[in-house]
């Protein structure tokens, strides 16, 4: 899927590990040393209990297909409809994404099916995990 | 506070709702304003409390000539009006201020005078959304309804037929964008806007405005108008982000602030004769009667098949035709405000025989924001 530059992701001071890690091939979530909660988006402190005791973790990159629509009005720089997805990863935060290596339909597409993390390089700097049916291939 | 202190005196919508392209934005609010002040024998003179939303207070005190003493810019999308019902009612008890006007006008159809807004590509929606090809509401507010879908059983002819069912309260309205009867497979052979999701099952996208004036429940007396009472109310946020919402069947904001206003307001369910849910897409209604606790958790799609919330139902819902088929010019929750108040004051094209308890209920955002407002034409 091509991508429009004005949908590239700006690296703030507090997600920029997640950026650099993706471009090594790697997902990265927080996990608060205090309550030992696991979250994604990034932020220097704990959602949950707002403690700044917070380390980044290295995820499997193992997920289920958790929720999805598969947008057919394309913007110009698309081809073909395409699935807008949630994935809920194997240590719980949920995150958007794309869902790569099967075709774009319902029949494809089946709620809970396991999937595994690959990175699509977009910039030098920019690398978007997405998530293809699992192989056994993630961490 | 003490539900009933405060009361709607004046309300109207603008002119003319749907393809509007001769007024600009700001014209909008103004067209909705002038109308619902001389609905109620006020000029701009007379207010002294402000609140809007899409355009800074600021911009409106001046293009209308209203000194204010209150103001409220809230802005957290489509249900901003609902908050402003909510603050401009603990505003005007508190003695900030006594005369409030709340206006909305958006040319959502015809982009005038008006601006497009963009995600920022820095927040964490536009770092870890944006890039995934989300493309406005159709491919953010729909993402969570397959999760929603195989939790609970609701099939797609359920999802379709809400849109049915509103379209049948649309026919009764003759200010209506849509019309005419659709049926169950009409639906489900419209186009696919983004899959499970079909184009008669998202809003419509048109031009409008409406407003709202509000003052104490002792003035309301002295107003031509049947005054529509501030019985309870509640608001609640929860994220920017669709992917990060807590619960993919349920709405945490939706729960706050529906929770909040009927026990401010000190009523039961079954008290409530008509219902407001603001629906920018058909499963809307769904999450809202049950997150605001009409139906049990999963019920909502079988209870609008069985025809509770269509005329001649138990529980009459969006009666208008909501943003399905009434209109949606992007931030709705004004013209769910505004039947709310039609039905009881009496005036509705489809009135509900005898209603004295609405609630009316928002979202702001996808499922981000929330406003509930409980309203009745009885004095506590």
């Amino acid at each position: 899927m091509s991508i429009n530059p004005k949908t590239l992701p700006r690296p703030t001071p507090e997600t920029r590990h997640f950026w650099e890690g993706a471009r090594r091939g790697e997902l990265l979530l927080q996990q608060c040393e205090s309550c030992a909660k696991v979250y994604f988006p990034p932020r220097p402190f704990c959602p949950e209990c707002a403690s700044r005791n917070v380390r980044v973790i290295r995820a499997s990159g193992r997920a289920i297909l958790y929720s999805y629509v598969i947008n057919h009005r394309l913007p110009k720089w698309i081809d073909a409809p395409y699935a807008i997805a949630v994935v809920e990863l194997e240590e719980g935060p949920r995150m958007m994404t794309n869902i790569v290596d099967t075709p774009q339909t319902p029949e494809a597409l089946v709620l809970d099916m396991p999937l595994e993390v690959v990175f699509e390089p977009v910039t030098a700097d920019i690398s978007l995990p997405k998530f293809r049916p699992a192989r056994g291939g993630a961490r | 506070m003490k539900p009933g202190s405060v009361a709607i005196v004046g309300a109207a919508e603008s002119t003319q709702l749907g393809l509007v392209p001769q007024l600009s934005q700001i014209q909008l609010h103004a067209d909705a304003a002038l109308n619902a002040l001389a609905d109620c024998g006020l000029t701009p003179k007379d207010i002294d409390g402000l609140a809007c939303a899409a355009e800074w207070p600021t911009e409106l005190a001046h293009y209308l000539g209203i000194t204010p003493t209150w103001v409220d810019g809230t802005m957290v999308g489509g249900c901003s009006f609902w908050l402003h019902v909510r603050h401009a009612s603990a505003a005007i008890a508190a003695g900030l201020c006594s005369t409030v006007l709340i206006t909305h006008g958006e040319s959502g159809r015809s982009w005038v005078g008006t601006q497009a807004t963009s995600i920022n590509q820095s927040s964490l929606a536009g770092q870890f959304e944006l890039p995934y090809g989300v493309l406005g509401a159709p491919t953010m507010f729909t993402v969570p309804v397959l999760r929603y879908m195989k939790e609970y059983g609701l099939t797609h002819e359920q999802l379709a037929n809400v849109a049915v069912v509103q379209r049948q309260w649309a026919a009764r309205n003759p200010r209506a964008s849509q019309r005419d009867p659709i049926t169950v497979e009409d639906v489900l052979n419209s186009r696919i806007i983004a899959w499970p999701f079909h184009i008669l099952e998202c809003c419509l996208v048109t031009d409008g405005g409406g407003a709202l004036v509000l003052t104490s429940a002792e003035r309301a007396a002295d107003f031509p108008t049947r005054p529509v009472y501030v019985l309870g109310t509640g608001e609640s946020v929860e994220t920017p982000m669709i992917s990060q919402m807590q619960d993919f069947t349920s709405s945490r904001a939706f729960r706050v602030s529906g929770a909040k206003a009927f026990a401010e307001a000190g009523l039961r369910h079954a008290d409530v004769d008509h219902l407001m849910l603001y629906d920018a897409f058909a499963h809307l209604p769904i999450y809202g009667l049950e997150d605001l606790g009409f139906v049990g958790k999963g019920e909502a799609g079988a209870f609008i098949w069985e025809g509770h919330t269509a005329p001649g139902g138990k529980l009459p819902v969006n009666t208008n035709g909501g943003g399905l088929s009434y209109m949606h010019s992007g931030m709705y929750g004004m013209y769910a405000l505004q039947e709310s108040v039609r039905q009881l004051r009496g005036t509705a094209p489809a009135q509900v025989p005898g209603a004295e308890i609405s609630v009316c209920h928002g979202v702001g955002g996808m499922f981000g924001a929330s406003g509930t407002v409980v309203l009745g034409n009885q004095r506590p």
